[in-house]
């Protein structure tokens, strides 16, 4: 059985290899949305906060998981939603 | 269940990479970022149906809490102050990868968990400190100017030193929090100290070296926690900021270090030679020169952001278009103080993306327009950085706005600019300096147009 250390480490090789990929396809004009759009994206730490905010023990754990879910929350719902008000105004030209 | 949880999250992150995928052109990126959400909220759901969750009432609170502050800013924000926001989340980002490291310590742990718990509370702990100090400087909280102190390299480094010992000390006595403690402090402090000594303008490297931080942070605490889709979206997210670093630094012509140990502006042996004068011209002579112009270039920097100017230029685009000219705008790599921060504030003011052309775009092209107008703009159009070998900026990549036939200046006055740097295109033989506010002089335009 291969640890899940190497498996873990497996997947992240390739994910960084495929996000050079596909961000240097991005055109420069849309360098602001990519980074709001990551900032949402980073916001999937709110995946990790929920089982720890949610274990009942009132521990320590428990809170900072709390204290996580809501950071995380901000960058998720914050994230898309100007990124969405971004991309929205680039329009082209008709005709 | 745990397998189906398992099996949600592939198809999570199948779609955050089809969103980054359509987010590679204009048209279809819209549609990238809600395929992204989708599959967070995908994510999010799933999330939810873990057996280890027995209540949710601190769940519902975070999110509700969270979520809330987080539309408010979405819809509150102005387009001019997008790179603080992006700034701020970068620490949210951080902060929060720091806290899910420290809550998966368990008695159980092993040393490679303790290790990965140690990467994700440090980057996530100098990501949220770095980036409000990145915020105050951006938001004007704080003083823009390279903070500079003698020894300063010393303390960074004895501040480096005692993180990687405590780090150690940590791994290898997991049980005495003081460890944890020390390295959690000694993060935040080390954030702080490795962002002052940057300058306002340097600002674009810093934010996307953060906001790849943050991203960074996600993936650690995605191995302190086991947890997969964590770790394909904070590489994503890190590889994302890496790239912007890279075309941020390259733009500049500097390596990141140098950006990041050396406060802009402390070159001072600059001895570009400048000669000629000054030509200031009036908004009624400008107006006959435009009005007869058939082709112009627009070139904007951070001045047009800080006049709040892109709706009165998208007007003057449009009389210019009116009367039989074509008009496109030039874009710098570092124009502004974010990557794409003008390309944002001109899709504000309703200017077509097809017009906004990248520097190798519009370059070549520049020999042919008759009226270059510079807004706001200064280092990025310096000829000086192709022709002075002494001036600092020099080998830097710039718009040649002088290889147009005439060039307009709008600048407020002749005070140099942020980095102190001569720019000798204000006294070449085709400028013509247009002084005063930028959005009242090009309001001058238009009236004389109508």
């Amino acid at each position: 059985m291969v640890p899940a250390e190497v498996f873990l480490t497996f997947i992240l090789m390739l994910s960084i290899f495929l996000g050079f990929e596909l961000i240097n396809k991005v055109p420069a004009t849309l360098h602001t949305p990519l980074m709001s759009g990551a900032n949402a994206i980073s916001g999937i730490t709110l995946v990790g906060a929920v089982s720890l905010a949610g274990t009942g023990q009132q521990d320590l754990a428990n809170w900072l998981g709390a204290g996580a879910v809501a950071l995380a929350s901000i960058n998720v719902v914050g994230g898309y939603m100007v990124t969405d008000r971004m991309l929205a105004m680039f329009k082209k030209k008709e005709g | 269940m745990a397998t189906l949880i398992q099996f949600a999250y592939v198809v999570s992150a199948a779609l955050f990479i089809l969103g980054l995928k359509n987010l590679g052109s204009p048209a279809t990126a819209r549609k990238g970022n809600l395929i992204s959400a989708s599959g967070m909220l995908l994510a999010i759901v799933v999330a939810l149906l873990d057996q280890g969750i027995v209540e949710y009432q601190f769940i519902i609170l975070g999110i509700l809490v969270g979520g809330v502050i987080g539309a408010a800013v979405a819809r509150l924000v102005a387009m001019t102050a997008m790179p603080e926001m992006v700034a701020l989340f970068n620490g949210f980002g951080g902060l929060a990868s720091l806290l899910v490291g420290w809550a998966a310590i368990t008695p159980l742990a092993g040393t490679i968990t303790l290790v990965t718990v140690v990467l994700s509370v440090l980057i996530g702990g100098l990501t949220f400190t770095g980036s409000l100090i990145a915020y105050g400087k951006l938001s004007e909280v704080i003083d823009g100017k390279p903070v500079m102190f003698k020894g300063q390299q010393i303390v960074n480094s004895l501040i480096v030193l005692s993180i990687l010992g405590s780090a150690v000390m940590f791994c290898l006595e997991p049980s005495n929090s003081q460890w944890l403690y020390l390295v959690i402090g000694l993060a935040l402090v080390f954030g702080v100290m490795a962002v002052i000594p940057i300058g306002g303008a340097d600002m674009p490297v810093v934010i996307s070296l953060l906001n790849s931080y943050s991203g960074l942070a996600a993936c650690a605490a995605g191995f302190a926690i086991n947890n997969n889709i964590l770790i394909v979206a904070g590489s994503l997210v890190g590889a994302s900021g890496i790239i912007l670093t890279q075309i941020m630094c390259k733009a500049m012509n500097r390596s990141l270090g140098n950006v990041l140990f050396s406060g802009f502006g402390s070159v001072t042996d600059d001895t570009t030679e400048v000669e000629g004068e000054v030509k200031p011209i009036s908004v009624d002579d400008a107006y006959y020169v435009l009005e007869a112009a058939s082709n112009v270039a627009i070139v904007p920097g951070y001045g047009m952001a800080v006049a709040q100017a892109q709706h009165v230029v998208k007007e003057l685009q449009e009389l210019l278009e009116q009367n039989g000219c074509e008009v496109n705008y030039g874009i710098h790599p570092v124009a502004g103080r974010m990557p794409g921060h003008m390309n944002v504030l001109l899709a504000e003011a309703d200017v077509s993306y097809d017009q906004l052309l990248e520097m190798d775009d519009i370059n070549p092209r520049m020999e042919n327009v008759d009226v270059c107008i510079v807004i706001g703009a200064n280092d990025v159009v310096n000829p000086a950085a192709r022709e002075s070998e002494s001036s600092p900026i020099y080998g830097m990549p710039v718009i040649n706005v002088d290889h147009a036939r005439t060039v307009f200046v709008l600048k407020r006055s002749m005070a140099s600019g942020f980095a102190g740097i001569e720019n000798p295109l204000f006294y070449k033989e085709n400028t013509r300096m247009l002084f005063g506010d930028a959005k009242e002089s090009i309001g001058g335009l238009i009236r004389e147009f109508e």
